[in-house]
């Protein structure tokens, strides 16, 4: 089987306060008051590895490492919880990060699901490690929407690298 | 000679590198945290700093409220009123009976000589948030150790206790409820003043009433009142009423299981009462009141 060579968009270099806007409100997301509900997907996770997909020199472990701690802080969990497991998926993104990009979205969305639940087992064994019951099986959902949205979210998050720098009708791009 | 390539493409440290860097960093502030708990000054300023994010995380569920509550019909208001009203009539008895049987209890207690019993200072709090980790039972409230909000503290709504003070922020606490996994209470029985230890964990947000022999005098639908041996909490709060028991002739204990008598889910206000001043804590005077009882176990080891 060989790859078909896809016609690939140019597209416009990102815009640092669009990656860092994004990556707000994924957090602001994952912090709003959830109650605990099964499934809910966790955005932050996401948003961050699409960016060091997309970003490999922008966004990168250190950011993650950051993120994670916000959100360990935010949610009363064990501090560094969530720092390790972004360090690790962030990580795991930039290995792949070259690859990735030649698959269709779906074959995309894939990868992205291995990743996010590596990233939910490590935290999860660090967690049983610590003395907590386990969750249940629905903690691992969150994964799985999380990568059904991918696409979706792959299209919201190239938008302004898709606007044409000058609007004009006869430019070909 | 020793040619170094320009660094048109210098991108710091390998990943691996970084990754070992941050890996360790995490597990090694994960170690402080469950086992030393010295990661607190840490917690505190990153909570400071993640606080403004915090409350702009809460505005559309506040404005969701607020609409909520603006667009709330007339009908259930009134609804509302009249089971309050009624609610109002049927304690007031009650109500009007507390003071003189107040003073009877503090006169009889003198003449037994016993400890009279003080009321405690309260602070009204409000549940901002759950936090969302599916390890732990925990809600976040909007009073600090600035309104002089401190560790251990218990915490009660209208028709029970809730759970525990357990970290104090600056401007916001953590309150671990009864139903997770490391809070135990101490209980007695309403009817027969039995005691008893309640611990958190049972699955649906239900509480295990532990180490009861399976001949207690337990039953179905007994009311669980906290005994206030512990000095942390104050005694005759409602706290839970036994759901289930499974009596099982191949085990020394029978298996009861409580439900809790407050819901976090329903209201968002709670009281946050003060630790008995009466009492004097022991040695250890600054300790925050949840230590894990297995470091003390390891220290007397020692």
């Amino acid at each position: 089987m060989e790859l078909q060579a896809q016609p690939q968009r140019i597209l416009l270099p990102a815009k640092v306060s669009f990656i860092v806007l994004t990556l707000a409100l994924a957090l602001l997301f994952d912090l709003l008051p959830w109650r605990n509900t099964a499934g809910v997907p966790e955005l932050t996770a996401a948003v961050l590895a699409f960016w060091c997909i997309h970003q490999p020199r922008r966004v990168g472990i250190g950011i993650a490492w950051t993120l994670g701690l916000l959100l360990d802080v935010g949610n009363g969990a064990l501090l560094g919880q969530h720092a390790l497991g972004y360090a690790v998926l962030a990580f795991l993104a930039l290995a792949v990060h070259r690859r990735i990009l030649w698959f269709p979205l779906w074959q995309q969305a894939l990868h992205l699901l291995l990743l996010l639940l590596s990233t939910q087992l490590l935290t999860l064994v660090i967690r049983l490690a610590a003395g907590a019951g386990f969750p249940g099986w629905t903690y691992f959902a969150g994964s799985f929407i999380c990568a059904a949205l991918w696409p979706v979210l792959s299209f919201l998050l190239l938008l302004p690298q898709r606007q044409s720098e000058m609007m004009d009708e006869n430019r070909p791009i | 000679m020793d040619h170094q390539p320009p660094p048109f493409f210098n991108r710091g440290p390998a990943p691996l590198v970084r990754l070992t860097f941050f890996v360790s960093l995490a597990i090694l502030m994960m170690v402080l945290d469950a086992r030393f708990r010295y990661a607190e000054s840490v917690r505190q300023v990153v909570a400071l700093a993640a606080y403004p994010i915090q409350r702009i995380a809460m505005a559309p569920v506040d404005l969701f409220h607020a609409v909520a509550n603006y667009f709330g019909s007339t009908a259930a208001l009134q609804e509302e009123y009249a089971a309050l009203k009624t609610k109002q009539l049927r304690v007031a008895p009650d109500l009007l009976q507390l003071e003189a049987l107040k003073e009877e209890n503090n006169q009889l207690r003198r003449l037994l000589e016993a400890q009279e019993r003080t009321p405690r200072k309260s602070v009204f709090a409000e549940i901002l948030y759950a936090g969302r980790d599916p390890f732990s039972r925990k809600v976040v409230i909007d009073e600090g150790s600035q309104n002089g909000i401190q560790a251990g503290q218990p915490v009660i709504d209208d028709v029970g206790v809730i759970g525990q003070v357990t970290r104090v922020y600056l401007l916001m606490s953590e309150v671990t409820l009864l139903s997770d996994k490391d809070q135990a209470i101490p209980l007695q029985v309403l009817r027969n003043g039995l005691r008893a230890v309640a611990y958190g964990g049972a699955e649906g947000g239900m509480l295990d009433l532990r180490f009861m022999a399976a001949n207690a005098d337990i039953r179905n639908g007994d009311t669980l009142v906290t005994s206030g041996i512990d000095g942390t909490y104050p005694p005759g709060l409602p706290v839970a009423t036994v759901a289930r028991i499974e009596r099982d002739a191949a085990y020394a204990f029978a298996k009861i299981t409580l439900t809790p008598t407050a819901g976090t889910d329903r209201y968002r206000q709670v009281l946050v009462l003060s630790s008995e001043a009466k009492t004097p804590p022991p040695a250890e005077a600054e300790e925050p009141a949840q230590k894990p009882p297995r470091a003390k176990r390891s220290r007397k080891r020692e």
